[in-house]
């Protein structure tokens, strides 16, 4: 939901005589909300002071009568100009003094309307179609020379995020993050929000897939049964990852390890270390996840899951990587392209035991899309939290215990 | 010498109606108001001693009389008057031309803001005061004080009957404000009370407030306020002021009293 905003200015003698007080006391009594911008008071008595002040209201009808109401008292509407833009001049380079924009919802003006920017995510520039009058993000490396990019600030609206009207977790946008907070009410909240986005995919409705970005520990710390589940039962639609969750998994199914631990007898086993790159081995002779698990190979688990129930899968690799498993993006850039075009269409995400894959999926994310980060090192969910009024749950707590948690309160019998 | 720009009440009447005051059907008793508007002058003359400029009335411009609204005057440069009313706007020519007549720098606003003068626009020597909403636009504000390097608090008129800021607010030469509050909302209350002390503020009672006690024309420590108002004048006693009552009803059936009847020239 964007509101309806107009920027407008007051100036004069507008402290002593408590005209800004009064005007923006005359916008909250209407319903109304400001953002005050570029006040300048005067350095003497005689000087006047300035003010730009933002308003916003949730509908159009509102924000006319608010006008209405604070023109009398000095506040008038600032002219407002077309976006500026500039050919690209170069394949992959944005022209100087391009526009970065926010995760936050975006318009552009272009040729006297408001257009929203779409696919909005943080620290990418604003191409604009003419012929079409829309506007998009675009990454530095996805610009081709001469396209027109947004420059400078003019006719470039960022909205911040409305109060959810859900009363959830989310709802309350809270963006501390502590390990002594309780878990409890949250995993309620969280499941009841995956409950429904899993019904309104069933009703094949817009932004209603969970997407989850997760990590090796996952596997090692004894998540993976209540994570399948999850998949199993249609309540994940999106899975990000690199090399290793993929990898662990599967030779959990082919060994019974996790990096060479026997997941049911908690030590090391003889030459277990070898298991995963037996692992990859194994899968890279099939040829891809798919076919092992459709061949029998891969009966059961995360991945086989994923291949069962149709889950979009993008793994992106690290220098790191073992392998790597067929299906793994090495090209960082175009593992980012991939993970950006598997984005519209979620409604909430998971963020679970990987700093990187938590960072980068936060990264691509729209500040509308509300985020459930649970790690258990603290660094990772504030790191997101930081990035500003991001519907943002930060859960201190480790991967198995909040997947098991989450999958029992949507009926998983452990 | 104090010098006042008048206009006496030739063609005086109410012809139309843009305040709460007015109502044709309450006939101007012309020969009252004629006398009443000399004893004014008397007072003015003899009395407090200030010199008159006569202005020409004009027939068929009845307000002409109502001199404080013809535009502002400080040192040698007028700005005149936009009227709000289109039955007064016929005013602005004439007060320009005696502005221009007389040798002032005459200053013109742009047209649709609106600016009632003297009317509007009243202060201390440290800070000016510029009633808005009614009939003045609160943006002229910035453009004067811009203009005379001044401090304009602007402060909105919430009552009809107190259309222009002189009808409620009104400024003594030694530092106090003979003021009716109810007449400005809690944002100007305050910050007429950020300025000026509680000891220096008089209040007005309602019942002399609305016989426009307070539209009052000081000069030293003379006052010359309508009849009928004896509250304030032991108000104006006490604080050493020497009141001058003149009887001035013909002119208050068309919302005016003493001081719209004056501009101050110097």
């Amino acid at each position: 939901m964007t509101h309806d905003q107009e920027t407008v200015r007051i100036s004069g003698h507008i402290i002593d005589s408590l005209l800004l007080a009064k005007v923006l006391d005359i916008i909250l009594m209407m319903g109304g909300t400001f953002d005050l911008e570029d006040v300048v008071i005067g350095k003497t008595r005689e000087e006047p002071s300035h003010a730009r002040i933002i308003i916003r209201a949730t509908s159009s009808a509102l924000l006319d009568d608010i006008l209405k109401a604070i023109q009398p008292h000095g506040a008038s509407v600032e002219r407002e100009s077309d976006c500026r833009t500039d050919a690209a001049p170069a394949d992959g380079v944005f022209p100087d003094n391009f526009y970065a924009t926010t995760h936050l919802p975006t318009h552009v003006r272009l040729d006297g309307h408001w257009v929203e920017v779409d696919r909005i995510e943080m620290d990418l520039g604003i191409v604009i179609d003419e012929r079409s009058s829309t506007a998009r993000a675009v990454p530095m490396g996805g610009v081709r020379r001469g396209d027109r990019i947004v420059v400078g600030r003019d006719g470039v609206r960022v909205t911040p995020l409305p109060r959810p009207r859900e009363r959830d977790v989310f709802g309350f946008m809270e963006s501390q993050v502590s390990a002594e907070r309780p878990h409890a009410h949250v995993i309620v909240d969280i499941a009841a929000r995956m409950r429904q986005l899993r019904d309104w995919h069933r009703q094949g409705q817009a932004e209603s897939k969970v997407l989850l970005a997760g990590g090796p520990a996952i596997v090692h710390a004894g998540g993976r049964e209540a994570l399948a589940w999850l998949i199993e039962q249609g309540f994940i639609h999106v899975l990000f990852s690199g090399n290793a969750l993929a990898a662990h998994d599967m030779e959990a199914d082919l060994y019974g390890t996790s990096l060479g631990y026997g997941l049911s007898a908690g030590r090391a086993v003889p030459r277990g270390h070898e298991h995963h790159l037996r692992t990859i081995n194994r899968i890279r002779a099939i040829g891809s996840i798919a076919a092992a698990v459709e061949s029998g190979v891969i009966k059961q688990g995360i991945m086989a899951a994923c291949v069962r129930h149709r889950v979009e899968v993008v793994m992106a690799g690290t220098i790191r990587d073992d392998g790597p498993l067929p299906g793994v993006i090495t090209d960082s850039v175009a593992a980012q392209a991939a993970m950006r075009a598997a984005i519209p269409g979620v409604g909430l995400a998971l963020l679970v035991a990987s700093t990187l894959h938590a960072v980068a999926t936060g990264n691509l994310l729209p500040a509308t899309i509300p985020t459930v980060c649970v790690d258990v090192n603290p660094a990772v969910p504030t790191k997101l939290a930081d990035r500003g009024s991001f519907q943002a749950v930060g859960l201190v707590m480790d991967a198995a215990s909040f997947l098991r948690d989450v999958a029992r309160e949507l009926g998983w019998k452990s | 010498m104090s010098r006042l720009l008048v206009c006496p009440p030739d063609y005086f009447r109410i012809d139309y109606e843009i305040n709460p005051w007015m109502c044709r059907s309450n006939v101007v008793d012309s020969e009252r108001a004629v006398q009443q508007w000399h004893q004014l002058m008397q007072v003015l003359e003899q009395d407090v001693g200030v010199a008159l400029e006569r202005m020409q009335p004009v027939k068929g411009l009845p307000d002409l009389v109502f001199t404080a609204n013809a535009g502002v005057v400080v040192e040698c440069k007028a700005v005149t008057s936009r009227f709000r009313h289109p039955e007064r706007q016929r005013e602005e020519a004439h007060f320009e031309a005696w502005f221009r007549a007389h040798g002032y720098e005459v200053i013109t606003l742009d047209e649709g803001l609106y600016f009632e003068g003297a009317g509007d626009l009243l202060g201390f020597s440290d800070v000016w005061f510029g009633g808005y909403k009614q009939r003045s636009e609160i943006r002229v504000f910035s453009r004067l004080s811009e203009l005379f390097g001044r401090e304009i608090i602007p402060v909105e008129l919430v009552d009809s009957r107190f259309y222009h800021l002189d009808t409620c607010f009104c400024p003594l030469s030694g530092g106090e404000l003979l003021y009716f509050p109810p007449a400005f909302d809690r944002y100007g209350q305050a910050a007429i009370a950020e300025r000026v002390s509680s000891e220096c503020r008089l209040i007005v009672p309602e019942a002399e407030a609305l016989k426009f006690a307070c539209n009052a024309v000081c000069v030293g420590k003379h006052v010359v306020l309508p009849a009928g108002c004896p509250e304030t004048m032991k108000m104006l006693d006490a604080r050493g002021y020497r009141s001058h009552p003149v009887p001035l009803e013909e002119f208050m059936k068309s919302g005016g009293s003493a001081k719209c009847l004056t501009l101050a020239l110097d």
